[in-house]
Parts: structure tokens; C-alpha cells; sequence
């Protein structure tokens, strides 16, 4: 080997992608987006994932069956079972009808929980799912989740006097903006210099959990003004709340948020499917040169697809604090994990919008099953259930990925054989 | 060594590079006469001397050295900020902070599983498979490293610390076989396998850990057979350098036998590159006859080892404890600091040694100047490390074939 091979030189030869050099998206696409077809890889991931994980549980000396049964019980979703015939009172108003299931037995209110935690997966999981269909991987939901967080309790808490409903739809409207923005410094990185959105994004993830600690911690600048000694926010205002429309408002009843995510979710299909900006989106992610050469602005794209992943993440965290938080505390903020579960919650459902859904409702009510406050501690400890959750999420995303027919055949190491 | 005695002495000393690094000097130092010992209290002296540092840098910018000119000014600048700063703080107060030898041993202490972290993923992006399961690997290091400790200690006694960390070592390359397996045999998005390992790691590590230890936590009585210090008695008393190098862990130590280790295979032997090679361009590779699979296996797996080691040093060598999720973000700061030195070792060790820094002030802080200062300096490696990719500093640019698995034809 020659002096000149060895010397630092070799390694500095500029090449015109991004930090983790050249650009992953072109197989993204398609390793991401799905070989096996149709809803069948995905529930064969599934499965899989809870048999392994039932393995674990036997390990531990506990009966598999008997622990899902008790998650599947928390998690609310036997509400659906039971038919009958129910007086019920109709969303604010006094009025009651006929209606085939009881909406205030416990099994309901089991549900409210899954469905307000199913509420901010459906959009961090649509905001990866965007930004997926441009060829990018916003690994930063869990950031632009915590931003729109942070503004959404600062105007809540702050504007008591304003309007009602213009004080709710400012909370949103502003903190999905500041989840926009802080997607499109990614975005303008990537579109400008070329900087590796996974490394930018994981930054501004971290970043936007100390930063969210400095704020709210003791004598942060947005810590609570009545108790210098607990490091959580003020609580909103009762006009920045979103109305509650099913189940008790003081026991974290349902809220409204639920249609405004499945509002925007079908929004993510029409913008995918129905329109030039999601046309080009889908362009440059499937193949950015030959979009470039049939006139399609590739960095624009990449902004606007990060800026549009941020805003609905942005849109998640706003919803989680105007629909049942109301108030940040400090030790959750590197505690929550919405923006990872949704990047589970968009690859098992194939970045579509129907398999986003069913993903996020799984995931949902698998954490809220295992929660504490659900799950029976004489069945299974909520502590190790937790873990398990964890665990079940990792290898849906681990599997989810795999070309499943191949690897039954054992297509790819035969290949590798015959090659050698 | 000759490579780095020749580069020296082709340095022009007399250009206006030179001007420019004393120039960054200046900008230090103008921060620098403000703390303890010197402790200068008029703010006048830092202004002066930060502004012949910004003259510097421009006198150096249009001699057209662009980088170290405007890296004076910058200097410059933050040293006359920080210097003004500085001087309406009270002496006490400083002194509470700045304690050079405290802070320096407390920056290694930081740094360790950082550079840990970092090296094993150099050798992971070299060979062209991106790892962000940096993090994972660490946890996994942290737990098995402490669970192996415990089991070994009731018949290996003081040596327990040994199969504590061969255990952490296993582990962490069992989980990045892992990581090999999916990313270079299965062609998987490299990305999404190692994001599904840190969560695999983050449950395995809780749930084992609830299982065998639950509420009461990990024995308290690790520090007692733990990874041991290195007491060098005879520098105990010499000025400055006694309380730093005097009683350092053995991993800190073995860190940068590490480090060293790691810059010559990586840029001074065939091995290192075949591995650049293999990471730059891989059919070239191929084409030569090195084999791009066992290359990119032996340097995923051997990642994973020597980023559970640096998790192996924070449980039984740092804080002889665990907690569940006890990395918070370690592995990403390490991953940071790869970046962050693009991609070299000696510039990858000084990142994690300016983020170390950062931790260890983040520790001192609060002693005189309230909890809330020192949470803002744990993001700073974050910012320094988006401001380094986004090109402020020199562009920050990976390995070529990084992130794409190789199909063999």
C-alpha cells in the first residue's frame, strides 16, 4: 500500500451528500414502505411480537394468556362486546337515548384512556408517515411532540381573559407552528447543506428535552408561579381546555382531540393521495434525481415535507396538554415516549393512513393496558408490563421492516452462498 | 509518528494561520484572567485583550485564512462576553465553580463512556453501517456488565470486575450481531433496526432488572468491588496535575489506550483500510478482493463491544448502581461527538472531552449560581453538534457509503 493511500487525504475526498453519506432514501421507500403487501405482514409482525414477548412472561413464571387477557381487560376494548340496551346522555346536553352500548360502565372509561393516548400516536405517527413518503426519516417527532408541548401550556397559562374558542385554537394553531419550525431546521439543513436529517433531528430531540427541563424546572422561566418548589407549569386556563365529551372532565375524560387527530389524518391521505404537493412529495422520496429532472424542486420539498411532519407532531403535543394534561411537569418530560411509539405506530401500519390508525389504537391500548392504573399487580407487575410494552415495540419495529418472504425461503444467505 | 512530526514541520509558522490560532489563544485567555486563580476583577483588561483577538482573526481573514480567522473573532467575542460576565459575579462564587482540578477530573469522568460510545460507533460508520443504537449498547453494557459483576462476585472476589466487564462486552456484542445480521444480511434500513435496538435494550435491561432487583435496586456494596482506580501515589502532592492523574479509574486509563489503539489500526494499518475502504466504497472493495460483509460484521459486533464497555464503566466504575433508562442520551452525545469530530479519532476524543466539560459544569453550576444554569449546558453538545453538520465549522461529512447496505454481485 502506497504512502499517499494511507495518508488522512483518502478520507477527506468531498462528496456531495450528507453526513452519513449518501443518501439511504432511495431503498427507503421500499424497505420501509412494504414488501409483503396488504395488512397481512404487518399482523404476522404483530403476532410475533406478542409471542415473543409471551415467551418473557413465561419466563418469569407468570401465565402468558392470563396476563394478555388482564391487558386486554385495561385496555378497555371488550367495551365493544357487550351489547345491550343503554339510556345514555347525549354529549352536552341533558338529553338521553337509546343506544346499544353502556358508555359509562368501566370498560368505557378504560376506553377514554386508550383513545386519549391513541390521540397523539395517530399524529406523531402521521408526522413520520409524511415525512417517510418524501424519503426522509424524522426520527425528531418526540422533539417537535415536546415544542408544541411547551407552547401550547405557555399560551394556555398565559391570555386567561381571551375567548374561549380563540384561546383553545390559538394553543393549537401555535404549537403546532413551533412544531413546524422546529421540524424545518431540519428541513433547511437538509435542503440547503445537505445535513443528514436523522443526525439533526435526534439533536433537536435532546435538545428540546433539556431546554424543556430549563423551563419548567425550579425557578425556570415558565415554572409554576405559586409553588417555587415544585418544577411543573402553571395549569391552563379553563377557556384553553378542549371540551370533554365523554366520561368524567375531572377524571381525564375523553376530549374532542380524538376527532381533530382523525380529522388530520384523513387530511395526511388527501394531501398524500389527492393533491400536487403530496404528488411531488411522494416524486422526490421515490426517486429525488429523477424528480429534480422532471422540474420538481427537491430541497422545497424536503423543507415543506419536515416543516408538514413537524406540524402535525407539533399539533400532537398541543392536544395532549389542551385535551387532558393541562400542565407540564418536569420528570415527564424525558419520560415520554409518544414521538418513538409513533414511528412504531407509522412502520406497522405502512405509512398509510388506514394502517396508521389500527397501529396507533394497538399501541394505545397496549400502554394503556400495561399502565398502573390499569393493569392488576396481583397478575402481572404494571413495572415489568411496562418494560414489556417497550419490548413488544421494539420488535415490531425490528420485524416490521424484514422481507418476510424472503426470509422464509431463505432467499437471502442462499444468495450469498451461491455468490461466493 | 513520522506522518505527524512532518506535518509540523511544514506549518509556515510566520503566516497568518499562526496569527489567527494565537488570535483563538487571545480569546481564551481574555476569559481565562477573569476566573481563579488570576481572578481579575476590572472587565477592562478582557476587553482589551479580546479585542486584539478579534484583530487578529481579521488581520488573518484577509490573508485569507477564513477558518481560524473568523474562529479568532469568535473567540474573541465570547471571551469579552464571558470576561465581562464573569467580573459581576463575586469571587466566592467563581471560586465555588471553578476549581481547574475538580473540573478537569470531573470532565474525564464524563467523557469516558462518551469516547466509549464514540469509538465503537467509528469503527461501526467507517465500515459503512450507520449506528444509532449507540445508546442501547450502552445500557446493555451498563446492565450485563452489573449483573455479571454481582453473580461473579461471590467466587471471584476482587477480579469480579473483570467478568463484570467481559459480560458487559458479550452482551453488547450479542446485541450487535443483531444489528449486523438485519443491517448487512437483510438489508434493512439501517436506521430502523438500530432505533428498534435501543428500544429492545431500553425493555430487556427494565425487565430483567424489575425481575431481579425491583424496588430495592442493585446492591449497595458494588463500590466496594467495582471497577478499580489507579492510585498513583508517587504525583499525589505535585501541583495541579497530583489531584487529576493521581487516582483515575483503570476504563479512563484504558480509554486512551483505546483511542491511540484505535487511530493507528483505523489510519496506519491494512486493516484500518480495508475498513475505510469498505466504508467509502464498497464495490471498489469488493473489486480488490476484501470481503464487505466479514469487513462490516467484525466492525459492527466489535462496536457493540466497545460501546457496552464504556456502559460497563458509568454502572460498576462511575456510580456502582443501575436504574432503568440510566444512559439518558449518553449514547446519542456519544454518537454526537463522532459527528462532531467527523469522523476521526483525535477530533472525536477532543468533542467528547468539550461535552464532558459541558456535563461537568453542568454539575458544578448549580453550588453557586442555582439548579437552573447547569440544565441549560447538558443541551449544548446537541446545539454544538447541529451547528457543526450544518456547516458553521468545517462541514461535518460521513463516511460515503454509510447508511446503504451493500448488495454483492
Amino acid at each position: 500500500m502506497s504512502d499517499e493511500l494511507l495518508s488522512e487525504e483518502f478520507e477527506e475526498t468531498p462528496t456531495p451528500t450528507g453526513p452519513l453519506g449518501a443518501s439511504p432514501q432511495q431503498n427507503f421507500v421500499s424497505r420501509a414502505g412494504g414488501k409483503l403487501s396488504g395488512p397481512l405482514g404487518p399482523i404476522i409482525t404483530t403476532l410475533f411480537a406478542f409471542l415473543m414477548a409471551g415467551v418473557a412472561v413465561a419466563v418469569v413464571g407468570k401465565n402468558p394468556l392470563k396476563v394478555y387477557r388482564s391487558i386486554f381487560d385495561g385496555t378497555g376494548l371488550n367495551f365493544f362486546f357487550h351489547f345491550g340496551s343503554y339510556s345514555i346522555r347525549l354529549p352536552f346536553s341533558t338529553q338521553h337515548v337509546w343506544f346499544w352500548w353502556d358508555t359509562s360502565s368501566t370498560a368505557a372509561l378504560n376506553l377514554q384512556q386508550t383513545l386519549l393516548i391513541t390521540t397523539p400516536i395517530i399524529l406523531t405517527a402521521v408526522a413520520l408517515g409524511f415525512a417517510f413518503r418524501c424519503g426522509l426519516f424524522n426520527i425528531g417527532g418526540q422533539g417537535q411532540y415536546l415544542v408544541g408541548a411547551y407552547f401550547a401550556v405557555w399560551i394556555g397559562a398565559s391570555f386567561v381573559n381571551l375567548n374561549p374558542f380563540l384561546h383553545v385554537t390559538a394553543c393549537l394553531a401555535i404549537g403546532a407552528l413551533a412544531g413546524a419550525l422546529y421540524a424545518g431546521i431540519a428541513g433547511i439543513l437538509k435542503a440547503t447543506v445537505g445535513a443528514h436529517e436523522v443526525i439533526t433531528t435526534i439533536m433537536l430531540n435532546w435538545t428540546a428535552v433539556w431546554v424543556g427541563e430549563w423551563l419548567f424546572g425550579q425557578q425556570g422561566p415558565l415554572q409554576n408561579t405559586t409553588q417555587p418548589s415544585i418544577p411543573i407549569s402553571n395549569t391552563i386556563a379553563d377557556g384553553a381546555k378542549l371540551p370533554v365529551f365523554w366520561g368524567p372532565k375531572l377524571l381525564q375524560g375523553l376530549s374532542v382531540a380524538i376527532f381533530i387527530s382523525l380529522a388530520f389524518l384523513f387530511l395526511y391521505w388527501l394531501v398524500i393521495n389527492r393533491t400536487t404537493l403530496g404528488f411531488e412529495v411522494r416524486a422526490v422520496g421515490f426517486n429525488p434525481e429523477a424528480a429534480r429532472y422532471s422540474g420538481v424542486s427537491v430541497a422545497k420539498n424536503y423543507f415543506l415535507a419536515m416543516a408538514i411532519s413537524g406540524l402535525f407532531a407539533g399539533l400532537a403535543g398541543a392536544l395532549d396538554i389542551t385535551g387532558w394534561e393541562y400542565q407540564i411537569g418536569q420528570l415527564d418530560i424525558p419520560a415520554s415516549t409518544i414521538g418513538f411509539i409513533g414511528l412504531a405506530a407509522a412502520l406497522l401500519g405502512r405509512n398509510t393512513a388506514v394502517g396508521i390508525g389500527f397501529a396507533s389504537l394497538l399501541f394505545g391500548a397496549l400502554i394503556n393496558g400495561t399502565s398502573g392504573r390499569q393493569l392488576d399487580p396481583t397478575v402481572f407487575s404494571p413495572d415489568l408490563a411496562g418494560n414489556l410494552t417497550t419490548i413488544i415495540q421494539g420488535l415490531v419495529i425490528l420485524f416490521v421492516g424484514l422481507n418476510l418472504t424472503t426470509l422464509v425461503s431463505g432467499g437471502v444467505f442462499r444468495r450469498r452462498r451461491k455468490a461466493t | 509518528m513520522t506522518a505527524i512530526t512532518g506535518r509540523i514541520a511544514h506549518v509556515d509558522w510566520r503566516g497568518p494561520k499562526l496569527v489567527g490560532i494565537v488570535g483563538i489563544g487571545l480569546g481564551a485567555l481574555a476569559f481565562w484572567i477573569v476566573l481563579p486563580p488570576v481572578t481579575t476583577r476590572s472587565p477592562l483588561l478582557s476587553v482589551l485583550i479580546g479585542i486584539l483577538a478579534i484583530f487578529a482573526g481579521i488581520w488573518a481573514v484577509s490573508r485569507d485564512q477564513k477558518r481560524v480567522g473568523w474562529g479568532a473573532v469568535a473567540a474573541g467575542l465570547a471571551g469579552i462576553f464571558f470576561g465581562v460576565i464573569a467580573t459581576y459575579s463575586s469571587t466566592t462564587n467563581l471560586s465555588a465553580v471553578v476549581v481547574w482540578s475538580a473540573l478537569i477530573s470531573a470532565t474525564l469522568r464524563y467523557a469516558t463512556p462518551l469516547i466509549y460510545a464514540a469509538i465503537g460507533g467509528l469503527y461501526c460508520e467507517r465500515s459503512g453501517v450507520v449506528n444509532v443504537a449507540l445508546e442501547g449498547m450502552l445500557l446493555t453494557g451498563a446492565f450485563f456488565g452489573i449483573w455479571t459483576i454481582i453473580w461473579a462476585h461471590s467466587w471471584a472476589g476482587g477480579w469480579a470486575w473483570v467478568i463484570g466487564l467481559t459480560g458487559a462486552a458479550l452482551a453488547g456484542m450479542a446485541l450487535a450481531t443483531v444489528h449486523a445480521v438485519w443491517s448487512i444480511s437483510l438489508k434493512v434500513d439501517q436506521i430502523i433496526t438500530g432505533t428498534a435496538l435501543n428500544f429492545l435494550a431500553l425493555g430487556i435491561t427494565g425487565y430483567i432488572f424489575i425481575d431481579k432487583y425491583g424496588a430495592s435496586g442493585t446492591p449497595g456494596n458494588i463500590t466496594d468491588y467495582g471497577i478499580p482506580d489507579v492510585h498513583l501515589n508517587f504525583m499525589k502532592n505535585w501541583y495541579f496535575i497530583g489531584p487529576i492523574f493521581g487516582q483515575l479509574n483503570l476504563m479512563i486509563w484504558l480509554s486512551w489506550a483505546l483511542l491511540i489503539g484505535t487511530y493507528f489500526f483505523v489510519f496506519r494499518t491494512p486493516y484500518g483500510l480495508r475498513l475505510r475502504s469498505v466504508g467509502e466504497h464498497p464495490r471498489a472493495a469488493d473489486t480488490v478482493g476484501i470481503s464487505v460483509y466479514r469487513v462490516r460484521y467484525v466492525a459492527v459486533i466489535a462496536s457493540g463491544g466497545i460501546a457496552a464497555l464504556g456502559g460497563a464503566y458509568l454502572s460498576i466504575g462511575f456510580v456502582h448502581s443501575f436504574s432503568e433508562n440510566m444512559t439518558q442520551g449518553i449514547g446519542f452525545i456519544g454518537l454526537a461527538a463522532l459527528v462532531f469530530g467527523k469522523w476521526r479519532p483525535m477530533m472525536t476524543y477532543a468533542a467528547t472531552l468539550l461535552f464532558g466539560f459541558c456535563s461537568a459544569l453542568a454539575d458544578r453550576l448549580p453550588t453557586a449560581y442555582g439548579d437552573q444554569w447547569g440544565t441549560l449546558f447538558q443541551a449544548l453538545p446537541y446545539v454544538l453538534t447541529i451547528i457543526a453538520v450544518a456547516g458553521v465549522i468545517g462541514r461535518s461529512v460521513g463516511p460515503a457509503a454509510a447508511g446503504r447496505p451493500y448488495d454483492k454481485q
